[in-house]
């Protein structure tokens, strides 16, 4: 009876001062019709309603909290209410660029716009096309070929230097000077701004070749710059988690070190290592300013990465939309814009899954 | 960590390279003499060259890299030196080069300090969110969505940023300078397509958001477990626990968090090239002007050429120097940090 009395009373102190669970939702709900009421008197609006809502239970869920429970409780529940709110307003720049692209690019993504280029079309087949509500004509085929040529190409300029760095970092300079500062610096080049990186190129070619230079290959060469410190960075994560007894079970064995990187040590690490290139790729694919300054801008198909201006999709997005191909009716290039965006979105993801899946399906069996 | 490198102390004498190095890890102290005196290494010469060879080009390409970055300095300083010679009224504006490039450096700070002071306190918060707040299943799929955030291409923000959100915020520059026109960076009258200073620094805010929730999102998961359990233990709330063990643990990560972030709104060029509409230096965020210097170069190199070339390339070398000032700061904090994070 008495062991009973002191088990209540215990519960009521330790639940005592709390307010009821539903608490906070009779004041969200009451929020909302506050809200509601107070957006109709400005003018009523879906965004005002959702703002003011918010704001109103923000402010009364912490004053009820800090008169039902005390300040510390209050000023812990705003925080978590800040702090999520913090994150519905990062999601919400996402969902409407998404929106955005999904909405404008569908209506332009068909067969004409992936398998022709820009060549022929002009302000004049635009206008047309606006006046007798004919299909836009004019595509991005061109641009598709120069981002992938391009990239193919930093990427065959990238992989190599960075994996041979990273096997550098990790397996031959452990401790040494000149490591920390191959680290440092490409830790530092991560953050060179695109443009720099571009220009860099356009200026070693103009040295080379003469001035105003502009091909595929010298975009490559400039993606390569922003490229190479990614590849760096996941290669040498990856094999730094590559077990130190693998190794040592090789060197056992008698083979020589560079047999046991080139055999051991890579294939225990090559899911992590591409998903890092994979990652990387997306990473300049979408890289628009390097471009401007190194390719220049083409309307028709060029194959050859050495010779002549070429377009990427990013660069064909930025085109599209400052110069229209006709200033009258900048529709047509404006839904070219879109369509391209949604493709280039489209390439980014699907870069961004395989990174993912490739990572996951052929992870090491490591013992962690 | 059983796969770190660090071995017993009797094999570090021998464990430079060649075969059978460090083969007694876990093992006894007999094994480890009966190796060293064994005849595996002495037994073959064979792919020593391999050996050589494969150091010697992986070593090249480390040094490459130096090599690239430092002549990124070298290529720069070279193609922009006809500017600084030249005479100050061929350049653009006639003022010399320091008239040109001062303006157009302002406004590269303004913009990016638009976009930090929105972006820390938010990218913060999402980054506690992610490590702390959220329901610990959904966690890992929050942060990939934030990740989607950075997997976006610049031009699409950009496009964005032109053609959906500066309209939208145009009406409410209109109310600023109406109601808040004293105030200098309100002053009317507000651009009527809000293609301005404010709305490039939200757009590059949106950029920056996810870098800053990444970096600092590693940082508040490496908090030592038994300093909030510690804390939540000694009756603090969750907020207690954040304000006394996460945060003071965190600081130095968020510091250069943001720095990196600052680095990457310092030199973000096409999402500022396509929303802002360029013009002199106003101190006005609301009105049409401003320019900054990755815009500058984008927008006017395709068309450049002769000195006006040079020019461009010599506010690159600007740009160039004041993006590696705030990286290698933040990454000298990050460094130093490391050293002692081992705390737990």
């Amino acid at each position: 009876m008495a062991a009973n009395q002191t088990l209540q009373r215990r519960q009521s102190q330790l639940t005592r001062g709390h307010l009821p669970s539903y608490a906070v939702w009779v004041v969200l709900a009451a929020a909302v019709v506050l809200g509601a009421a107070l957006s109709s008197l400005i003018g009523f609006s879906v965004i005002g309603w959702a703002v003011i809502s918010a704001v109103v239970f923000v402010i009364a869920a912490t004053i009820v909290t800090a008169v039902g429970e005390g300040e510390r409780k209050a000023k812990d529940r705003l925080v978590t209410f800040l702090v999520y709110g913090a994150f519905l307003i990062a999601l919400l720049p996402l969902v409407s660029v998404l929106w955005t692209v999904l909405e404008r690019g569908v209506p332009g993504l068909n067969y004409n716009f992936l398998f022709t280029s820009m060549n022929g079309v002009t302000g004049a087949v635009d206008n047309q096309a606006v006046e007798n509500g004919t299909p836009v004509l004019g595509g991005a085929y061109h641009a598709v070929l120069g981002t992938l040529q391009i990239t193919l190409w930093a990427t065959l300029i990238s992989v190599p230097i960075g994996l041979l760095t990273a096997i550098y970092l990790v397996e031959y300079g452990v401790g040494k000077n000149l490591t920390k500062a191959i680290t440092f610096f490409v830790d530092v080049m991560t953050g060179i701004p695109s443009i720099v990186a571009g220009l860099f190129a356009a200026a070693l070619f103009a040295l080379l070749f003469g001035p105003g230079t502009r091909t595929g290959f010298v975009a490559a060469v400039a993606l390569s710059v922003l490229m190479i410190p990614v590849v760096v960075r996941s290669t040498e994560e990856m094999l730094k988690i590559v077990p130190n007894e693998l190794r040592e079970a090789s060197y056992a064995l008698g083979v020589r070190k560079w047999r046991t990187i080139t055999n051991v040590v890579i294939p225990t690490a090559i899911s992590g290592i591409a998903s890092g290139v994979t990652l990387s790729i997306a990473r300049v694919i979408g890289e628009t300013a390097p471009i401007l300054v190194t390719a220049g801008f083409a309307s028709s198909i060029n194959w050859n990465v050495f010779s002549g201006w070429m377009s990427t999709l990013p660069t064909f997005i930025y085109y599209q939309i400052l110069t229209p191909t006709s200033p009258t009716a900048p529709d047509p290039s404006t839904q070219r814009a879109w369509a391209a965006a949604l493709l280039l979105i489209l390439m980014v993801m699907l870069l961004n899954l395989v990174a993912r899946f490739v990572a996951r399906m052929f992870a090491p069996k490591t013992s962690r | 960590m059983r796969t770190g490198r660090d071995r017993p102390p009797f094999t570090a004498g021998t464990s430079r390279n060649g075969p059978g190095p460090s083969l007694q890890s876990k093992s006894t102290a007999w094994k480890a003499k009966d190796v060293s005196t064994n005849t595996l290494k002495a037994s073959t010469d064979r792919g020593r060259a391999g050996d050589k060879i494969f150091s010697g080009i992986s070593l090249a390409a480390g040094v490459l890299i130096l090599a690239v970055l430092f002549s990124v300095a070298v290529f720069l300083l070279v193609q922009a030196a006809p500017t600084f010679t030249a005479d100050p009224t061929e350049i653009t504006g006639g003022n010399g080069f320091t008239a040109y490039i001062l303006p157009i450096v302002i406004g590269t700070v303004i913009a990016a300090i638009i976009a930090l002071i929105i972006a820390t306190p938010i990218g913060i918060a999402v980054a506690l969110f992610i490590s702390h707040y959220a329901p610990r299943r959904l966690a890992r799929a929050f942060g990939y969505v934030i990740d989607l955030l950075a997997a976006i291409p610049s031009v699409i923000y950009g496009a964005w940023g032109y053609i959906v959100l500066a309209p939208q915020l145009a009406k409410g520059y209109e109310w600023l300078a109406a109601n808040l026109g004293w105030i200098p960076i309100f002053e009317g009258p507000a651009s009527q397509t809000g293609k301005t200073m404010l709305t490039a620094g939200i757009v590059l805010a949106v950029m920056v958001i996810p870098i800053i929730t990444s970096l600092s999102r590693e940082i508040f998961l490496q908090t030592p477990n038994l300093h909030e359990e510690a804390a939540l233990a000694m009756g603090a709330t969750r907020w207690e626990m954040v304000r006394m063990a996460v945060l003071p643990f965190a600081r130095p990560g968020i510091i250069s968090a943001t720095m990196l972030g600052l680095g990457r709104a310092l030199g973000e060029t096409m999402a500022v090239a396509l929303v802002l509409s360029p013009g002199a230096l106003v101190a006005s965020l609301v009105k049409t002007g401003n320019q900054t210097i990755a815009a500058e170069i984008a927008l006017n190199f395709p068309e450049a050429f002769g000195l006006r070339l040079n020019e461009l390339i010599a506010a690159g070398l600007v740009l160039f120097v004041i993006t590696l000032i705030v990286n290698m700061i933040a990454r000298f904090i990050i460094t130093r940090h490391k050293e002692f994070s081992g705390a737990n």
